[in-house]
C-alpha cells in the first residue's frame, strides 16, 4: 500500500528535514505486520514528494489469529490489506514519522509550526458508506478532496464501482496536523482495524484528535468508528457451515433485527407486542411458561417479574442468542431462588424435544415467520402434537399493514429473514387447521393501533385445550 | 442337589441375616460384576463397610447402578441382608421398573453358625441382638415372598442345601431368538375363518380340513398376532385351526386382548360380552364342550410378545417399544394387549392411542396388530397389519424376512366399526415426518458400512441444528451431503503448491495401481433430485412439490431462492434423463446427482464481488501505483534494488489472480445461462450407485451431455495407471495443460471407487488445483517464494480424516434412503455430514 506526501513549498526538499527522512536514500522500518520503505520518487526545489510504501505480509496476516475470536476479513489470504490504505498505514506513519509527529525539527524548526502547501496522494483508499464520507471527514479541517471511484472489475460493468477510491487531499496545513489526521481518519475511512482496541485507544485518539476532534462535525462517526470493538462473539464453527454468505449470519440477523425495529419503532410495536404476550400468559394463569424462540431473552425477565409464574424455560436454536440471553439476564449472579426458575435450553422448534412436554403455555413470539413454510408442518407437530402445552400464544406480523410503513418498500418483508409475512385470513386459515388437527380452540386478535383497512401491525392468536 | 432356575435377565435378592453366607454364595454362582453388595456400597461412600449412618446413601448408589444395568438388560444380584419387607419391597420396585422378573434366594443359616462367622471377623463386632432381631425378621419374612412379588422363591434351609445348590439360566419365554422362521405374521382374524382360508393358501400353506390343519411345504411357519376371537362369523373354527397350526409346530400365536377377555368368560368370570365376545361364546357354545375345554387350555398358555430372528423382530398384539423387549412384567403384558393409552376418549368413546410407534427408535422390526388400520404403512421400523377384515377391511399378512405384504379382501362386513375405518388421506397413509432432537443432538456414534463407526461431537452438532433448522431444505429430501475432498500433499517443486505427481504417489503408496482424473468444474456444488414426476416426489419422498425435485447446496441450502429456475432446471434434467432412457435402463424414477454447478458468478456474486473483485480492483491498482514510484526513486540514483526487483513480479501475480476469478464468472439471466456438471449418479430406486467405478459414470453422464449440450457439461477424464511413469507423465500433462487454459485443476479417483489400502479406507479422491487457480484460495502472489515456503507448511490430516468419515456418513445415509430405513436413520447420517464440516479445519485445502 502506498501513501505520497508533496509539497511545491520552496524549498520544497524542506520535506525531507521536516519528516526527518534524507530524500537521497531509501528507508526501511520493520513493523509486526511487514516492512514500511520511504523513498522520494521526486525531490526538486520545486516540488518533492515522499512516499511511503507498506509492505505487508498476507501470509503473516493470516498465520497470526487475533487474540479474541476470529476476524473473517482478516482470516483470508485473499484480502485487501496489503493493497489498501488501512490503519496498517497508520501504524506505519506513526513509527516512520515519529520524530514529524512529536513537532520535532533539528534542521528546521521554524518550519514545524509552519502551514505550508501538502497534497496527499492515497491511490487505493477504502472508503465505507462511499466517496462523501471522505468529503465529510477531511473537509472540514480545510482539505480540499478528490475522491474517484475504482471499478470493480472492467470486464464486469454491471458489478459496478469498488468501495475503494483514489484519493487526493490538498490543503495548507503543518506537516505534523497532516499526520495526525491521516493516522486518526485512515482507519475510520476504512472502518476496520487490523489490531484489537483496547482501552489505550481511547487514549491515543484524545491526543491525536486533541485540538480538532472536538471541534469536527463529524466526531461522533469519528469517535465510532475509531474505537471500534469487535463485539462479535463468531461462533467459528457456525461460521465454517456458512458458505459463500460472507457474512456471519448473527451480524446479519442482528442488522435486520434491527432494521425491523427501525420499521416498527414509531408506533413502539416491540414494546406492545411484549406487553400483550405477557397479558396473554397472565390470562391463562400458566405456572410453567415456555418461551419458544426466546432470542435476547427479553419476555423471559418480563415473565419471572410475575408472581405465580413457578418456571419459564426460553429456547432458542442460536446458542450465541442464548450467551446473550444469559448475559442479559444475569443468570451467573442470580439469587438462586429465581435461578431455579429459569432455564435455557438449546433446541430447534422443528424437531420434538421431549424437554418441552408439560407446560401451561408456551409464547412463540415473531417466530414462525423465520421458517421455512415447507418446515411449518414439523414446527406444527412439535408443538401442537407433541410439546402440547395448555395454551399457545403465536404472534407473527400482518403483511397486510405493511403499506403502512413509511420507511418500508413497497413489497418487501420486515426482516431479511422473513420466510412470509401473513394477512390475517391466512394466518386464519392456518390456525383453524391446528385446531381441528390437535384439539385447541383459537382466539384471534390484532396488536399495534388497528387501522381501519389493513388491520393491526401485528396478529396474535391464542390457542388453548 | 437343588438346581436353582434363574431367568436369564432377572433381579436377584440374597435374604439372609448377617453371616449367612450371602456374599460367599454370590461369588460362588454369580458374576463378580453381577453382584451388587450393600456393604462394598457403604464402603464406596464412607469408606467403611460397616458405617450404617450411611446405610441410606450405600443403597442410593445400589440402586443407581442396579438400574443401570437393567436398563441394559443385564442379570443383578442385590447382596444385602432383605431380610425387612422395606428393603425387599424396594427390589421388588426396581424389578418392576425395568419390567424384569425378580427371584428370591434365601439362605436359611442356623443363628450360632452366623453368629461364630461374624465373631471370627473383627469388623463385624455388634452385640447378639442384632442377630436375633434379624432372624426373628426372617422368619417372619418366608411365607409372604411370592405375595411380595418375587416371581420364584428359592428356600435353602441350611448350610449343606447352600453348597449343594447351583444355578441355572432359564430362558424367558418370550425369547425365541434362535427362531429365525421364515414367518408369514397374520393380522387379527376375529373369527373370519373363510379369510384365514384363502389367505394362507395364498401364502402357500397346504391346508388339512380333516386335522384342522395347515402347514407349508417349504417350513415357513405363521405367526399369529392375537385376537382371532370374537366379532366374525366362525371363531371355533378358527381357534381348531390355530391350535392344529401351533401343536404340530407349523404357526406360533400369541394372544390378543380379546383372547383374554374370552378366556375369564370361559373360566366362568363375570364378564361384559360386548365387542363382540357374546358372538364367540354363542359359537362356542354350539359346538362340543370339549372344545371350550381345550380353547381355555390353549388361550391360558399364550403369551403377550416373542422376540424372534436373533432379536431382529417382535411380534406383539399391539406392539411393544424398545424397552420392554424381551422383558417380562405386568406392565410388558399389559402394552402387548392393549398399547398405550392416554386415558382419553374420543368422540366416539373410544381411548386415545398414544402413537408409541411415532417414537419408536429401536433397532428390532415390530410387527402387530390391534388397530385397524386401513393401509399397513411402516413407520420407524414398525407396522400394524390389522388392515380390519373382520369390519368389512382385508386380512393381512406379512411375509417375513421378505417384508412383502399379502392379503385377502373381507367377503362382507361381519361387524360394525365404532369409529369409521376412513380410506386414509394421502398424508396420513405417510410415514410423520417427525424427527426428535435426541435423534441429532449430543455426542454421537454412528455406524456406517464404510468405516465403522463415526463419532461425531455435540458442539458439532449443536452448531449443524441451527443451520439444520434455519436453512436447510425440508429433511425428507435430504438423503445426501456431499463429503469434503482433501488436496494433494503439498509439492516441492519451484512456484507450485500442488501437482499430480504427489497425488499418483498417495495412491500407489495404498496399492491402487489404476486411477482415473477427473476435471474438476469450479462453480458451486449442487445436489439435484429428480422425480419423473410429482406423484414420484410425493411417493418416494413424501414430497408434494410441483417442481418434482430439488436442487439443494453442499450445507443442505436450496440452491435457488428462485423457484421458478429450480423447476426450469429440474426440467431440463428430467427431459435429458428421459431422452436417454435412463429411467428404464437404473429401473428407478428418481434418481440423485452429484454435480457442480455453473458459472460459480452464480451463487458467488456477492463474494466475488465483495472480495475477489474487490481484492483484484485495489491490488492491481496499488502494484502500479507502487511501481511507478519505485521507478521514479531508480530513475533518481537512489539505490532501490530489492524493491524494483520484486514490482514486476507482483503485477504479473496480481493480473493473474484477476485472470483467474474471471474464468468462473458470467452473467446469469435465465436457466439457459447456466450449466450442470454431473459426476456421479448417486442412487435411484433400489440401488446406491455412487460406489460403482467411475468409468460407469463418466460414460452414464456423458450421454446426458449429448443429449442436452447447453444444459450439461461432460467431465473430461484420463485413467492413468500409476506404476507407469509414462502413464503418470500423460496425466500430469493432461492436468497442466487444463490448467493452463483456466481449469481450476483436477480430482484423481481409485478406478474402483472405494479403495481398501493396507490401513484402511483409502481417500476417494485428491484434488490437484492448477497453479493459477490456487490464486483464489492463497492470495494473489501466493506464488512469491517467500510466501511460498511457508504456505507449505501445511497439514492433511485432518481433512484427509474429514473427508472419509464425512463419505462413509453421506453413503450410509444413501445406503439407508434406499433400503427404506425411517427418515430419522438417514437424516442422522446427513445431519452427521453436517456437524463434521463444522470442524475446525483449514478452509484453503
Amino acid at each position: 500500500m502506498l501513501l505520497t506526501i508533496s509539497t511545491d513549498h520552496r524549498p520544497a526538499t524542506d520535506l525531507g528535514y521536516l519528516l526527518h527522512k534524507n530524500p537521497s536514500a531509501h528507508h526501511r522500518a520493520e513493523l509486526g505486520f511487514g516492512r514500511a520503505h520511504v523513498v522520494y520518487p521526486e525531490a526538486s526545489n520545486e516540488r518533492c514528494t515522499a512516499a511511503v510504501v507498506v509492505d505487508v505480509d498476507p501470509v503473516g496476516l493470516v498465520r497470526r489469529r487475533a487474540p479474541r475470536g476470529h476476524d473473517f476479513s482478516l482470516g483470508q489470504y485473499v484480502n485487501d490489506r496489503p493493497y489498501a490504505t488501512s490503519s496498517f498505514m497508520s501504524v506505519a506513519l506513526g513509527k516512520v514519522f515519529s520524530t514529524a509527529m512529536a513537532g520535532r525539527s533539528k534542521e528546521r524548526p521554524e518550519l514545524v509550526e509552519q502551514a505550508i502547501a501538502l497534497e496527499v496522494s492515497l491511490p487505493v483508499t477504502p472508503c465505507r458508506g462511499g466517496e462523501d464520507v471522505a468529503h465529510r471527514l477531511f473537509e472540514p479541517l480545510g482539505y480540499e478532496v478528490t475522491a474517484q471511484a475504482i471499478p470493480l472489475d472492467p470486464r464486469f460493468p454491471q458489478w459496478g464501482d469498488s468501495q475503494y477510491v483514489d484519493l487526493t487531499l490538498t490543503a495548507t496545513v503543518t506537516l505534523k496536523g497532516l499526520l495526525e489526521h491521516l493516522v486518526v481518519l485512515l482507519p475510520v475511512l476504512d472502518d476496520d482495524k487490523h489490531y484489537w482496541v483496547g482501552p489505550d485507544e481511547i487514549d491515543k485518539l484524545l491526543r491525536r484528535g486533541g485540538d480538532w476532534l472536538s471541534r469536527h462535525p463529524e466526531r461522533e462517526l469519528i469517535t465510532r468508528r475509531y474505537l471500534r470493538h469487535d463485539r462479535r462473539l463468531t461462533r467459528e464453527a457456525l461460521g465454517r457451515l456458512m458458505e459463500e454468505d460472507l457474512e456471519d449470519p448473527d451480524e446479519a440477523e442482528t442488522r435486520y433485527d434491527a432494521r425491523e425495529h427501525a420499521v416498527e419503532r414509531p408506533i413502539h410495536l416491540n414494546e406492545r407486542r411484549l406487553e400483550a404476550v405477557l397479558r396473554a400468559v397472565r390470562a391463562s394463569g400458566a405456572r410453567r411458561v415456555l418461551d419458544l424462540g426466546c432470542g435476547e431473552g427479553k419476555l423471559i425477565g418480563e415473565l419471572l417479574r410475575v408472581r405465580g409464574i413457578e418456571q419459564v424455560v426460553g429456547v432458542d436454536v442460536s446458542s450465541r442468542m442464548l450467551d446473550v440471553a444469559a448475559q442479559r439476564l444475569h443468570l451467573d449472579t442470580m439469587a438462586p431462588s429465581q435461578r431455579a426458575r429459569v432455564d435455557l435450553l438449546h433446541g430447534s422448534l422443528t424437531y420434538r424435544d421431549a424437554r418441552l412436554v408439560g407446560f401451561d403455555a408456551a409464547a412463540v413470539a415473531e417466530v414462525i415467520e423465520h421458517l421455512d413454510p415447507s418446515r411449518l408442518g414439523s414446527f406444527e407437530r412439535a408443538v401442537f402434537a407433541h410439546a402440547r402445552p395448555s395454551t399457545v400464544i403465536v404472534t407473527t406480523p400482518n403483511i397486510e399493514y405493511n403499506v403502512r410503513f413509511e420507511s418500508l418498500p413497497a413489497g418487501a418483508l420486515r426482516h431479511r429473514d422473513h420466510r412470509f409475512e401473513w394477512t390475517r385470513a391466512e394466518l386464519a386459515n392456518w390456525c383453524a387447521q391446528i385446531t381441528t388437527r390437535h384439539g385447541y380452540t383459537v382466539a384471534l386478535s390484532g396488536i399495534g393501533p388497528e387501522d381501519a383497512t389493513v388491520g393491526p401491525p401485528t396478529q396474535m392468536a391464542v390457542f388453548s385445550r | 442337589m437343588t438346581v436353582l432356575e434363574i431367568p436369564e435377565l432377572c433381579v436377584v435378592a440374597l435374604v439372609g441375616v448377617t453371616g449367612s453366607g450371602k456374599s460367599t454364595f454370590a461369588a460362588r454362582h454369580f458374576l463378580p460384576t453381577e453382584i451388587l453388595s450393600s456393604d462394598f456400597c457403604r464402603g464406596l461412600v464412607a469408606d467403611e463397610e460397616n458405617d450404617q449412618s450411611a446405610t441410606d446413601a450405600a443403597f442410593d448408589v445400589l440402586y443407581y447402578i442396579a438400574s443401570k444395568r437393567l436398563e441394559a438388560g443385564r442379570l443383578t444380584v442385590v447382596d444385602a441382608t432383605n431380610v425387612q419387607v422395606q428393603a425387599r419391597r424396594s427390589v421388588v420396585n426396581l424389578a418392576k421398573a425395568n419390567n424384569v422378573l425378580a427371584v428370591a434366594i434365601v439362605l436359611d443359616v442356623p443363628e450360632d453358625v452366623c453368629a461364630a462367622r461374624n465373631a471370627s471377623r473383627s469388623d463385624r463386632q455388634f452385640g447378639p441382638h442384632v442377630l436375633r432381631s434379624q432372624r426373628s425378621q426372617l422368619r417372619r419374612s418366608i411365607r409372604g415372598l411370592r405375595r411380595e412379588g418375587f416371581h420364584r422363591v428359592y428356600h435353602l434351609k441350611d448350610e449343606e442345601e447352600i453348597a449343594a445348590a447351583s444355578v441355572e439360566g432359564e430362558p424367558l419365554w418370550n425369547d425365541r431368538r434362535s427362531d429365525r422362521g421364515p414367518f408369514d405374521i397374520v393380522g387379527d382374524v376375529h373369527g373370519c375363518y373363510e379369510e384365514l382360508e384363502a389367505l394362507l393358501t395364498a401364502l402357500g400353506y397346504e391346508i388339512d380340513p380333516e386335522r384342522s390343519s395347515a402347514r407349508h411345504p417349504h417350513g415357513r411357519r405363521a405367526v399369529f398376532l392375537g385376537d382371532l376371537v370374537d366379532r366374525g362369523p366362525a371363531t371355533p373354527a378358527v381357534l381348531r385351526l390355530v391350535m392344529g397350526m401351533t401343536g404340530e409346530g407349523s404357526a406360533l400365536c400369541i394372544s390378543g386382548n380379546h383372547e383374554v377377555k374370552l378366556l375369564r368368560a370361559l373360566n366362568g368370570r363375570n364378564v361384559s360380552t360386548g365387542h363382540g365376545l357374546a358372538q364367540s361364546l354363542e359359537q362356542l357354545a354350539a359346538q362340543p364342550p370339549e372344545l371350550s375345554k381345550q380353547v381355555a387350555s390353549f388361550l391360558d398358555g399364550l403369551i403377550s410378545h416373542f422376540v424372534l430372528d436373533e432379536g431382529r423382530l417382535v411380534v406383539a398384539h399391539a406392539g411393544l417399544p424398545a424397552t420392554m423387549q424381551g422383558r417380562a412384567s405386568a406392565t410388558v403384558r399389559s402394552f402387548a394387549l392393549y398399547g398405550d393409552t392416554t386415558g382419553e376418549t374420543d368422540e366416539y368413546g373410544q381411548p386415545v392411542r398414544y402413537p408409541w410407534a411415532e417414537d419408536y427408535r429401536g433397532e428390532a422390526t415390530v410387527v402387530y396388530g390391534h388397530t385397524p388400520v386401513p393401509e399397513a404403512v411402516w413407520l420407524n421400523r414398525t407396522i400394524c397389519i390389522d388392515t380390519g377384515c373382520v369390519f368389512g377391511g382385508r386380512l393381512t399378512a406379512l411375509r417375513y424376512p421378505e417384508r412383502e405384504l399379502v392379503s385377502v379382501p373381507a367377503n362382507e362386513v361381519y361387524y360394525e366399526p365404532v369409529r369409521p375405518l376412513a380410506p386414509a388421506a394421502a398424508d396420513e397413509a405417510r410415514e410423520p415426518t417427525d424427527l426428535d432432537l435426541d435423534d441429532v443432538l449430543g455426542k454421537r456414534r454412528i455406524e456406517t458400512r464404510l468405516a465403522g463407526t463415526v463419532t461425531i461431537r455435540e458442539e458439532n452438532a449443536a452448531a449443524a441444528l441451527e443451520v439444520m433448522s434455519r436453512f436447510a431444505v425440508d429433511p425428507r429430501w435430504l438423503v445426501y451431503l456431499p463429503p469434503t475432498m482433501s488436496p494433494t500433499a503439498t509439492s516441492e517443486r519451484e512456484g507450485l503448491l500442488e501437482h499430480p505427481h504427489e497425488a499418483f504417489a498417495a495412491f500407489r503408496s495404498v496399492g491402487a495401481r489404476t486411477v482415473v482424473c477427473e476435471e474438476k468444474h469450479m462453480g458451486s456444488r449442487a445436489v439435484v433430485i429428480a422425480c419423473r414426476d410429482a406423484s414420484v416426489a410425493s411417493r418416494r419422498f413424501g414430497i408434494d412439490a410441483p417442481s418434482a425435485g430439488v436442487v439443494f447446496t453442499r450445507t443442505g441450502r436450496l440452491f435457488f431462492a428462485d423457484a421458478e429456475m429450480e423447476a426450469a432446471l429440474l426440467g431440463k434434467v428430467r427431459a435429458a434423463v428421459s431422452v436417454t432412457g435412463l429411467w428404464e435402463e437404473l429401473a428407478s424414477d428418481w434418481l440423485v446427482l452429484d454435480c457442480e454447478l455453473l458459472p460459480w458468478s452464480a451463487k458467488a456474486e456477492d463474494l466475488l464481488r465483495q472480495q475477489y473483485a474487490a481484492v483484484g480492483a485495489a491490488a492491481s491498482r496499488a502494484v502500479r501505483a507502487e511501481d511507478a514510484v519505485v521507478q521514479a526513486v531508480a530513475a533518481r540514483g537512489v539505490d532501490v534494488a530489492d524493491l524494483t526487483a520484486e514490482m514486476g513480479q507482483r503485477a504479473a501475480m496480481v493480473d493473474g489472480f484477476v485472470a483467474a476469478y474471471g474464468h468462473y464468472c458470467w452473467p446469469v439471466e435465465s436457466v439457459d445461462d447456466l450449466e450442470l456438471a454431473p459426476f456421479q449418479v448417486l442412487a435411484g430406486e433400489g440401488s446406491v450407485h455412487a460406489l460403482r467405478g467411475h468409468p460407469w459414470h463418466l460414460e452414464l453422464l456423458r450421454r446426458l451431455a449429448d443429449a442436452d449440450p447447453t444444459t450439461f457439461r461432460a467431465t473430461n477424464a484420463i485413467t492413468v495407471e500409476v506404476e507407469d511413469e509414462a502413464s503418470c507423465e500423460a496425466g500430469t500433462q493432461w492436468w497442466e495443460e487444463m490448467t493452463s487454459r483456466g481449469g481450476e485443476g483436477m480430482v484423481v479417483k481409485p478406478l474402483d471407487t472405494v479403495h481398501h489400502g493396507p490401513k484402511g479406507l483409502a481417500q476417494p479422491g485428491i484434488k490437484v488445483r492448477g497453479r493459477e487457480y490456487l490464486r483464489i484460495i492463497y492470495g494473489p502472489e501466493y506464488t512469491a517464494e517467500r510466501h511460498l515456503s511457508r504456505l507449505r507448511g501445511r497439514g492433511l490430516g485432518h481433512k484427509r480424516s474429514l473427508a472419509v468419515r464425512e463419505l462413509s456418513l453421506g453413503i450410509e445415509a444413501l445406503d439407508r434412503f434406499v433400503a427404506g430405513e425411517p427418515l430419522y436413520r438417514v437424516h442422522e447420517c446427513v445431519f452427521g455430514v453436517l456437524a463434521l464440516e463444522s470442524e475446525p479445519t483449514d478452509p484453503r485445502l
